[in-house]
């Protein structure tokens, strides 16, 4: 039989991670090319897919096996607006992360291509999660992906790694835990209905009583919120992100905690939408708390890594809020806010880590004046920062917007509030770049050397997205909104029709 | 040049802009030369559209050109489409014209400078921006523009960002615009929610049946982002600030057209305010309470460049609260625009060729008869200060006059207060004359003072001119007929008073403010600023405004971070860490529960994992 292409999709990395692991201790750099080599594949690969998704529509790479016949597991895979979007992300990032991370782990724990390798796997299984359309599948791959990035924490981070791996360990394992027990849930009511199937096209058949609804969206949902991370469960976060290399970080916020948000929409507005409707005015107030306090931790930060990583907490309320909104304004713009967080907060961490790399420290107090010495290093700096405070004209823009407009379509008062979150954006990301950047030249800066020619290589692909997604999003919207669509029926929610709505020849 | 080419307007900017920024080093020999053609470029372009616009009438004039959808989602669609109309064509031709001008002066003000082509780089990508702003058929779009330019003020306030000061005027501006910012989104947020659209026209064609409450939100909001733009009272702390910037930044930026970019706004969202009256009431009451407020800081100021930003605050109050009075007010609005884009521009230039020659001293008691060694640039300023005075035939004579008639045919508090606010203007311009150009010398030691090379004054020659003729746009009421199928016909209105005696009483109240300066500062001013009255440093410290801020927002705020840092670390964190210690039993065994169980943990999962492939590619292959 045939191999789908999603499957190839999966499995390339994963024999790149094996190929990596192969290559004999001395011959670092080999270990390197291959799996820089694999990662190239898979993003031409994904791209195929990509282009023949937009044209071709999503049955042509859906497939289904019977897997365990008596969990009624069964290995399945298929694409929809939302899984594109995050599956392309995957791809790109991945490479992008390899030539920035070139010598990031040569002091690790272990051998650097052991680190190489990790990231590929890391990329295979989060491709299948987002691809997975059958539950058990989903939560298998989920926690899968734990392992990977526990090891690429643990093994080649700073000081306090070892403490920040178990933290995020536990944490994650805490929540699905806690989606398992829902997961059991859910085969308990299938096995009652007649053959157990955890295919999601079986699962959003069954009948479920409200209280039931509701306790399994719990489950998810804490998982979810975990993942993503929202307040209160958000500290091991910037442990993590402030520990792990810059690469791992773009990984962990840019990729994996996306898997909370993308679990949200597939799962839990998919297969529980009443008790999605019913939760909604807790999450949205959540994601607001996360949104402001995410961003009024980020102010008060004094270490860079950590720094993004706070603002990446109140970037994650926003796009929880958006899917909570349940307007299509907001499930399209938190799906691209999905897309733009991973490219703005990928720039931002890479260009931190060069900057912290040069200096050997992530203090803020440490630098200073860094554009006079490294001008180029400062520009990259700033406009990773300009994305991510959504200046319009940048591809985050659009998304932030519609996710406010969204809210604010049915819950003005959260909206409003939100709003102020984009204040705050602009002092946490213009303090530390004054503070870092500006002013007299410190000690120990003046002989800062300006980026090389492979760092800027691998930040290029990034600013040449922010840019062109900020001028033209059509083609990621258009991706996007067949699949928000059939969400907000299965939800049963419409849209608020405009007050007054001028008619077609006046637009 | 036909309409449809109307993007090259922005087109050609930023992509000189983008070369000089990507070129690096490459360009710095004639970086200054490309980014000065390219404004120039746009600016011939300005005039083709506006010759070709003289060939149709009336509403044909209104030309919009739809490059591509934007994005659509749910109801609400927006295109990127550029709206070339008679308003927007008066802002493209004043920021293109005085914006070139503004280049060829820098060139030779920014010579000695090592990053005079970073300089040019940003400044072209603010005439991108501002065009963009100005050209936008959308409001989203407008946003885009309006931020664009709020990043080209912040990199150009910053620009000596070696300074501190300059880091942390910049980083202020862009903070503080942002807090306007919140006034649009959510206006645009509205405008989505009520009418499925935020583009001019279909704004424009629902205001009519919005319900009051909304028009009035609306309203508000738009002019909560003006205030933050054209540094209107509240948000207009930044402005002072501002002047940090290279001093052509402060003329082209910060005097003559950014700043104005809220009375912009405005003006183009008529069709919102005219539903709203208790929205224009507050246009009307925020510009001013600006247009004192600047004023009063203006007189007390002995840094010549925050004085005359004292003075920019002021004359924008003006042209606010005559776009609030509504449409007998828009096209004076307009008007002082752009006589004082003219006007301000030529003085800020100026005050930049006197720091030039004096050694980028900026403090006006170290000045003092240089009317002879800089004989151009005394006349040219002495062109802008007659203008901003109001004296006839200056421009300025024209511009607001009309505005201060307005003002009190509307209110007669409204109007005692612009005839209040133009006896101060004439005091504090008096006083920057006096103290600069006339007097005894006060120099500091090593001070050869020395008139600027041609590059910087011819510039000044021209706006000196325009200052003085700006005021033939109004000639047969031009002004008004050109802007009417925008903002639409306006009633005449009636001041109490007939309007010669109007213009006698301005000028009579002009000439106290003039004679006051006078004798104030016509001799011995002291080289060290004197304590000064209560009143004096009330205004010297800007009425308080940024103490004000220190004590609401930012010092509460520093307390909120940090005890919320404090509590994130201990609270939250030392919760769950507890818990963790809880259920680990004491934390040495945690430790060891770390290393060792959980990696072994993890490593089963890799195994089983490798199994789930393999078993899954078992199955697949039967």
């Amino acid at each position: 039989m045939k191999i789908g292409w999603l499957t190839l999709l999966l499995l390339l990395p994963f024999v790149g991670a094996l190929a990596t692991m192969l290559v004999p201790k001395a011959k670092a750099l080999v270990a390197k090319q291959v799996a820089l080599a694999f990662s190239l594949v898979t993003l031409v690969l994904t791209a195929i897919v990509a282009v023949g998704y937009h044209q071709d529509g999503a049955e042509k790479y859906a497939e289904s096996h019977t897997w365990i016949k008596a969990f009624g597991a069964n290995y399945a895979l298929g694409l929809d607006g939302v899984g594109v979007v995050l599956v392309v992300l995957t791809a790109l990032l991945t490479p992008i992360v390899i030539i920035a991370s070139w010598n990031d782990a040569d002091n690790g724990r272990w051998s650097s291509k052991s680190f190489f390798a990790w990231i590929l796997a890391l990329e295979a299984l989060s491709i299948g999660v987002f691809a997975a359309t059958d539950v058990f599948l989903f939560y298998v791959l989920f926690e899968a992906t734990l392992i990977p990035m526990y090891f690429l924490i643990g093994g080649f981070g700073g000081a306090q790694r070892s403490y920040a791996a178990v933290k995020f360990l536990l944490y994650s394992l805490l929540g699905g835990l806690l989606m398992l027990a829902s997961v059991v849930g859910l085969y308990v009511l299938s096995a009652r209905a007649g053959d157990p199937s955890y295919l999601l096209t079986d699962l959003v058949k069954l009948d479920m009583s409200e209280n039931t609804e509701r306790w399994l969206f719990l489950g998810f949902f804490f998982a979810f919120a975990v993942k993503a991370p929202m307040v209160p469960f958000h500290t091991w976060l910037p442990d993590a992100a402030g520990e792990a290399t810059p690469g791992t970080s773009v990984l962990l916020v840019g990729i994996l905690d996306k898997i909370g948000t993308f679990g949200m929409i597939r799962f839990c507005l998919g297969l529980f939408p009443n008790a999605s409707e019913w939760a909604t005015p807790v999450v949205l107030v959540l994601a607001l708390i996360s949104v402001l306090y995410g961003a009024l931790l980020a102010i008060g930060q004094t270490d860079i890594k950590r720094l993004i990583a706070y603002t990446s907490i109140s970037h994650f309320g926003f796009i929880v809020m958006g899917i909570f909104a349940l307007t299509s304004q907001g499930l399209v713009g938190s799906t691209l806010y999905m897309f733009n967080h991973g490219l703005s907060t990928a720039a931002l961490f890479l260009v931190a880590g060069y900057l912290i790399s040069r200096r050997g420290s992530a203090r803020i107090a440490d630098y200073g004046g860094v554009e006079k010495v490294a001008p180029v290093l400062a520009g990259t700096f700033l406009f990773a920062g300009l994305s991510s405070l959504a200046l319009p004209g940048l591809s985050p823009f659009i998304s932030e917007f519609m996710v406010l407009a969204g809210v604010f379509s049915k819950h003005k008062v959260i909206a409003v509030i939100a709003v102020v979150g984009i204040v705050l954006a602009a002092l946490y990301i213009l303090l530390m770049y004054q503070r870092t950047m500006t002013g007299p030249v410190r000690e120990g800066i003046e002989k800062l050397t300006d980026l090389n020619k492979r760092e800027i290589f691998a930040i290029v692909p990034l600013v040449v997205l922010i840019i062109g997604l900020g001028i033209f999003p059509k083609p990621v919207v258009d991706i996007i909104k067949p699949a928000v669509e059939s969400t907000m029926q299965r939800v049963g929610v419409t849209d608020k029709a405009p007050q007054i709505p001028v008619t077609e020849g006046q637009k | 040049m036909s309409h449809e080419l109307t993007w090259l307007l922005v087109a050609i900017p930023a992509v000189s802009a983008a070369i000089l920024l990507l070129g690096g080093k490459a360009t710095n020999a004639w970086g200054h030369l490309l980014g000065t053609a390219a404004s120039l470029a746009a600016f011939v372009c300005g005039v083709l559209l506006f010759v070709q616009m003289q060939g149709h009438h009336g509403e044909e004039r209104s030309e919009t050109v739809r490059l591509f959808e934007w994005f659509q989602v749910g109801s609400v669609k927006v295109d990127f489409t550029l709206l070339i109309d008679p308003l927007s064509i008066l802002f493209v031709l004043l920021i293109t014209g005085v914006g070139s001008l503004i280049h060829i002066y820098s060139i030779g003000y920014m010579e000695h400078d090592p990053r005079r082509r970073r300089f040019f780089a940003y400044l072209n990508l603010f005439v991108a921006a501002m065009l963009l702003l100005v050209l936008s058929a959308d409001y989203l779009l407008v946003f885009v523009g309006w931020e664009g330019v709020g990043l080209a003020s912040y990199l150009l306030i910053g620009f000596w960002q070696h300074k501190d000061s300059a880091a942390v005027a910049a980083k202020k501006a862009f903070v503080v615009n942002r807090v306007g910012d919140i006034g649009l989104s959510l206006a645009v947020m509205s405008m989505w929610a009520l009418f499925g659209s935020s583009a001019f026209v279909s704004v424009n064609a629902g205001a009519e049946s919005m319900s009051h409450t909304w028009a009035t939100l609306v309203g508000l909001m738009l002019l909560l982002a003006a205030c933050g733009k054209s540094a209107q009272v509240p948000l207009q702390s930044w402005l002072l600030d501002a002047m940090e910037g290279p001093t052509p930044v402060s003329a082209l930026i910060h005097a003559a057209t950014m700043v104005t970019a809220g009375v912009y706004l405005v003006v183009r969202s008529h069709a919102i305010f005219e539903q709203s009256e208790a929205a224009s009431t507050a246009v009307v009451i925020v510009g001013t309470v600006t247009a004192l407020a600047g004023a009063i800081i203006g007189t007390a100021k002995d840094d010549i460049k925050k004085a005359l930003a004292g003075s920019t605050m002021s004359q924008i109050g003006y042209m606010m609260l005559a776009a609030g009075l509504g449409p007998a007010g828009y096209v004076f609005a307009i008007f002082h625009l752009i006589t004082h884009g003219f006007f301000k521009a030529n003085m800020f230039l100026g005050a930049g060729s006197v720091m030039h020659g004096m050694n980028d001293d900026v403090n006006m008691r170290h000045y003092g008869a240089l009317r002879t060694p800089m004989k151009i640039t005394f006349v040219t300023f002495a062109f802008g200060y007659l203008a901003i005075l109001g004296i006839p035939p200056f421009s300025g004579f024209f511009s607001k006059d009309k505005i201060i008639e307005a003002a009190f045919a509307d209110n007669l508090v409204i109007g005692l207060c612009t005839l209040l606010g133009a006896g101060i203007t004439a005091f504090y311009m008096t006083r920057v004359m006096l103290m600069t150009f006339l007097g005894e010398k006060r120099w500091e030691k090593d001070v050869h003072p020395h008139e600027s090379p041609k590059v910087m004054t011819v510039p000044l020659v021209i706006l000196a001119l325009l200052s003085l003729v700006g005021g033939v746009l109004a000639l047969g009421g031009w002004l008004e007929h050109w802007l009417e199928p925008v903002v639409g016909a306006h009633e005449e209105h009636h001041p109490p008073l007939p309007i010669i005696v109007m213009t006698l009483i301005t000028l009579a109240v002009v000439a106290v403010g003039i004679v006051i300066a006078v004798a104030k500062y016509r001799r011995d001013i002291p080289r060290e600023a004197p304590a000064g009255s209560p009143l004096t440093v009330l205004a010297r410290r800007d009425l308080y405004g940024d103490a004000l801020n220190e004590a609401v927002l930012m010092r509460p705020g520093q307390y909120l971070t940090r005890t919320l840092v404090w509590l994130d670390n201990r609270g939250v964190d030392g919760l769950v860490n507890g818990l963790a210690a809880l259920f680990g039993g004491l934390s040495g065994r945690l430790r060891r529960f770390q290393t060792g169980f959980v990696r072994s943990y993890a490593l089963s999962m890799v195994f089983g994992a490798a199994f789930v492939v393999v078993a899954l590619l078992a199955v697949r292959l039967s």
